[in-house]
């Protein structure tokens, strides 16, 4: 079974966005069924290794944490541009060190800082295990070190490590 | 009353999205540097895939949302490998 | 294939222009963000906006919209929110260390060595400068 659909989930994802996007009809269910099955076998060709979720809860969490702060941090950033003159304000360059080290809670971590408006995720060392962000509003370099590590960063060690 | 509602706020939302992009497209011209003008690219196709989803509530036409999901897959590919670019000053390698 | 709007519920009506509205003055915000801030990383956030909640105001709005009204499934929303959550980190990541690779070669100050720890002078900003 695992020879036929190393990635299960992906294989899954791709078919059900084909069917979706062209319709069921017999002709391109065949085809979801051979592109889905075909590029992962293609992953796997490529060595690409695959994920373990350890606690599917944690994701729910994840996701209602993040949902919040993008939208805390949106209303944020628009206030700092709009009024940005007048309000006090102070970007810069940060390290952070974090304790994640599997690729797939990396990129998680990644497309969370970044699609939060206020952060940037610019670098990341893996021999250190550091990490440097650009802040839009570094006022206090406590606060985003303390959201980064107890919030996104104990959630997504409990899902993948 | 609905009628009145939603067109004018497709209305607005059109000509808020177009004042984005001349904004942008204003970035896009002054510069400075080559990656002021491609983030102001990238905020252009944003910009234009979002045009996009507004014509589609407008018209109800399902073509105006593939269109729209085109242009933020060339978008991406046009950043990354601009992106690149500017790194090493080759696309491919 | 198309809505009938005059029969449309106003609520519907309402909260669909609400979000259609919210996510167009946000893209806004951010168009005014790249002009107005004067460094390149600040202008980096502010793409941002645009693709967090203007894009996912807008996909919530149309999604609403069609929901209400019937017509058409739902899937290019989601796949489009979807993919412009995935592919933003991917090319702000990019293009930020783009600049930051720029920037040290050409040796500005203030700027963070790539896959190298050092202590950071907070209180120094790229400055804004030459055409390159």
């Amino acid at each position: 079974m695992s020879r036929i659909f190393p990635y299960p989930v992906m294989t899954l994802g791709l078919f059900v966005m084909w069917i979706a996007l062209a319709g069921a009809t017999p002709g391109h269910t065949v085809l979801a069924l051979i592109v889905s099955t075909g590029s992962a076998l293609t992953l796997k060709a490529l060595g690409e290794k695959s994920t373990r979720v350890k606690r599917v809860g944690a994701i729910v969490t994840l996701a209602r944490v993040v949902f919040v702060d993008i939208l805390r941090s949106n209303y944020d950033v628009a206030r700092l541009i709009l009024f940005g003159k007048r309000l006090d304000r102070k970007s810069g360059f940060m390290t952070v060190p974090i304790r994640l080290k599997n690729p797939s809670s990396l990129a998680v971590l990644s497309i969370v800082l970044t699609s939060t408006p206020g952060t940037a995720w610019l670098d990341y060392n893996a021999a250190q295990g550091t990490l440097i962000i650009h802040v839009f509003d570094l006022k206090d370099e406590s606060h985003w070190l303390d959201l980064i590590s107890n919030r996104y960063e104990r959630l997504l060690l409990e899902i993948f490590e | 009353m609905s009628v009145v509602i939603l067109t004018v706020a497709v209305w607005f939302s059109q000509i808020i999205l177009a004042l984005a992009m001349m904004l942008v497209a204003y970035r896009l011209f002054i510069g400075p540097r080559a990656q002021d003008r491609i983030l102001a690219l990238d905020m252009l196709y944003v910009c234009a895939m979002l045009q996009l989803l507004v014509f589609g509530v407008r018209t109800g036409n399902a073509i105006f949302f593939e269109a729209a999901l085109i242009i933020g897959m060339l978008g991406f590919v046009a950043t990354v490998s601009l992106a690149k670019f500017l790194m090493r000053g080759e696309v491919i390698e | 294939m198309t809505v009938d709007l005059v029969e449309y519920p106003l609520w519907a009506a309402i909260l669909v222009s609400s979000f259609l509205v919210i996510g167009s003055l946000l893209t806004l915000i951010g168009a005014i963000g790249i002009v107005r801030l004067k460094s390149f990383y600040d202008r980096i956030h502010a793409p941002t906006l645009a693709t967090s909640w203007g894009t996912g105001g807008m996909a919530v709005g149309s999604m609403i919209f069609f929901l209400v009204g019937g017509g058409r499934p739902l899937v290019h929303e989601l796949l489009l929110a979807a993919f412009v959550t995935i592919t933003t980190p991917v090319t702000l990541m990019m293009l930020g260390r783009a600049a930051i690779y720029r920037d040290r070669s050409s040796a500005r100050p203030g700027i963070p060595p790539l896959g190298r720890r050092v202590e950071l002078n907070l209180s120094e900003k790229p400055s804004e400068g030459e055409l390159s």
